[in-house]
């Protein structure tokens, strides 16, 4: 039987992560479709069909799904699910959002933030923060899995795929859309840059934050922060990494002011190369960090900006 | 309107689990417990709420074993006025909790009901989306900020890109985020009254709710160690090194 992976968009492509979901769903199943649903999101389904890898795109139209409502777009999943052995969706905000209430709908069981397909019943998913791997068999007819895009390399485009218009199922009333505070960034975003600086309550304040953006634009960058930093208000919610935040695995890590707690590392761990700045020697970071510099940050990345070159 | 809040028995944060050596779960024998740090957040929200003459009274729900019932009496110190336990030894998934949450709904009649977006053991972040959908429910997940009034619920949402603000009709599910509070801490005088506060005990047998698991745990090992790296000493090490034994930059 086909997957069906869920893709989030924003009305001209589909999320980079979709690629990794195709990636992942192709090892549950046969044959992978997508379903973009939208209001007027004609565009973004067309880059889920240069997707290689993809069969079949669904572009459900529907003014209920212009803002990803969970209580308008989960029936319509519901209605399609039926026809797929698997429901996919990244385990980012929006697949967090409406994948459970799918699986409840459809009396299933989820399984969260799968690493790795084992077999098309069987997923590994970290647990405590990913101090343990969980190997989890579901013996549900329909699967529904999220998926943690940064075990799943993404699929190539250059595939052309068939898009066929399917109706929507309309809005039920229970939720509307008001608006939304979006941080603005040049920078690459967080989940997909291949190299990231976070900052953490050792930068001591959001102005300071100014000196992390320099070497973060010299190395083209992303930029991400511990929780205190963002508690403590220095940079926006969305740069949060870590077990409730979000999780990256660029090429290069480089943590600067930031202690190393389990529930920061279980968002950087699998980055290829660590590097972390602190002035505590003892600081836990060192024990994951490929390479550490003990001394102060404030004299530290002023002088590593100078040292690196522009990207 | 009542509140009904979630509360959940896990183990506390700043405890480094250790996997068990027959693969089977993770270590609990002998380790502190507490109430998941999100659900601190959820008793929090709800106090405000009564506080603000919003809420008439907090139920404080938890599934699990006997000793849930101190994760409740923390919800109650806190503020919470009287507990739910649905107590079982079994094993307890998410879709069996929704539906444990979902009778006990039925019964007590909120008109709100607020929990943790995510419980820092199984971290799965699927209960309260569940729950919705089971009462047809709208949902409003990783609350930054809540308002209510008027049967409806401005919700302002931590996504991927920032903040997002939706407004739900009441009844509803509130899942909270790290932002959405701070959680007092219980004073004294209110530990000593909340042992007076009941608790019913209550079978899942007895609301009628199937709660085999459906996901079978095959196995649980360590994640693979990162092998240790060095110190350098100068930032020119350090690029060096990044550029000519890493190739990262
Ligand atoms: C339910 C729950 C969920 C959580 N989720 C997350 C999460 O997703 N992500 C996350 O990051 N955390 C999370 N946390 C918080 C986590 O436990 C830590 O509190 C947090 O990561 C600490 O942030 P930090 O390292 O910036 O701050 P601190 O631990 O205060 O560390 C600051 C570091 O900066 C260093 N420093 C200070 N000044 C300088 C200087 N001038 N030069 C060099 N170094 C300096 C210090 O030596 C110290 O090591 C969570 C906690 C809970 C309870
Ligand atoms: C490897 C593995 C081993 C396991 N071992 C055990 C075990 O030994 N014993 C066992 O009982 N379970 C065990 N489980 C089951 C696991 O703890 C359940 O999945 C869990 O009870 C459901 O919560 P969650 O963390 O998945 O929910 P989430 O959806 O992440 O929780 C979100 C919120 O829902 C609410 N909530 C969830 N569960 C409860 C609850 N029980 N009471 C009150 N509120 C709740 C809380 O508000 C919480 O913040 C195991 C699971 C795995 C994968």
């Amino acid at each position: 039987m086909a997957v069906l992976v869920v893709a989030a968009h924003d009305g001209k492509t589909v999320r980079s992560n979709v690629a990794n979901a195709v990636t992942a769903a192709s090892q549950m199943g046969s044959e992978v479709h997508v379903l973009v649903a939208g209001s007027n999101a004609g565009e973004a389904a067309k880059s889920a069909a240069a997707i290689q890898g993809v069969a079949k795109v669904l572009d459900a139209e529907d003014a209920a799904y212009a803002n990803w409502l969970a209580e308008d777009v989960a029936p319509l999943v519901v209605k399609l699910a039926p026809n797929y052995s698997h429901v996919v969706m990244a385990a980012d905000s929006v697949g967090k959002n409406i994948a459970p209430r799918v699986a409840a709908l459809l009396d299933v069981a989820q399984v969260s933030e799968a690493i790795k397909v084992e077999a098309p019943d069987t997923f590994v998913r970290p647990i405590y923060a990913g101090n343990a791997m969980a190997t989890v068999q579901t013996a549900d007819k329909i699967k529904i899995v999220t998926i943690r895009p940064t075990n799943f390399k993404a699929a190539a485009t250059g595939g052309s795929a068939p898009i066929e218009q399917i109706g929507g199922t309309g809005a039920g009333g229970l939720a509307s859309y008001v608006g939304a505070e979006l941080s603005k960034s040049e920078r690459p975003e967080l989940t997909s840059a291949k190299i990231v600086v976070s900052g953490g309550r050792g930068l001591a304040s959001g102005e300071n934050f100014k000196m992390l953006e320099a070497l973060a634009d010299k190395l083209g960058a992303g930029l991400g922060a511990s929780r205190a930093a963002v508690d403590a208000g220095y940079v926006p919610n969305d740069y949060q990494v870590g077990q409730t935040g979000k999780v990256v695995a660029p090429d290069l890590y480089i943590a600067i002011g930031i202690s190393g707690a389990i529930q920061h590392l279980a968002g950087m761990k699998d980055s290829k190369t660590i590097v972390a700045i602190n002035k505590d020697e003892e600081a836990p970071i060192f024990q994951v960090a490929d390479y550490g510099i003990v001394g102060d940050l404030f004299q530290i990345v002023p002088e590593l900006t100078a040292a690196v070159e522009k990207k | 309107m009542k509140v009904l809040v979630a509360v959940k028995r896990v183990i506390d944060y700043n405890v480094k689990i250790r996997v068990k050596a027959d693969n089977t779960g993770v270590e609990t024998a002998n380790v502190k417990m507490s109430m998941n740090p999100f659900d601190e957040i959820a008793v929090e929200e709800a106090i405000r709420m009564k506080e603000k003459g919003q809420a008439t009274e907090i139920i404080a729900f938890s599934a699990g074993p006997a000793q849930c019932q101190e994760t409740i009496r923390t919800a109650l110190a806190m503020g919470a006025d009287r507990g739910v336990l649905v107590q079982t030894d079994a094993e307890l998934q998410p879709l069996a909790v929704a539906k444990l949450m979902k009778a006990v709904v039925d019964k007590e009649q909120p008109g709100l009901v607020i929990v943790g977006k995510q419980a820092i053991d199984d971290d799965s972040n699927q209960t309260g989306q569940m729950l919705a959908a089971l009462l047809g429910w709208s949902q409003g997940t990783f609350a930054n900020k809540l308002h209510v009034a008027d049967g409806t619920a401005e919700v302002k949402r931590e996504v991927d890109g920032g903040l997002e603000n939706i407004k739900i009709k009441l009844p509803a599910v509130i899942t909270t985020d790290l932002r959405l509070n701070e959680p007092r801490y219980a004073s004294l005088p209110n530990i000593m009254k909340a042992k007076k506060k009941p608790i019913e005990v209550l079978a899942p047998d007895a609301l009628g709710v199937d709660i085999a698991p459906r996901l079978k745990v095959l196995k649980v090992e360590e994640p693979p160690k990162r092998k240790s790296g060095i110190k350098v000493k100068t930032v020119a090490e350090l690029v060096d090194k990044l550029k000519n034994e890493a190739g990262v930059i």
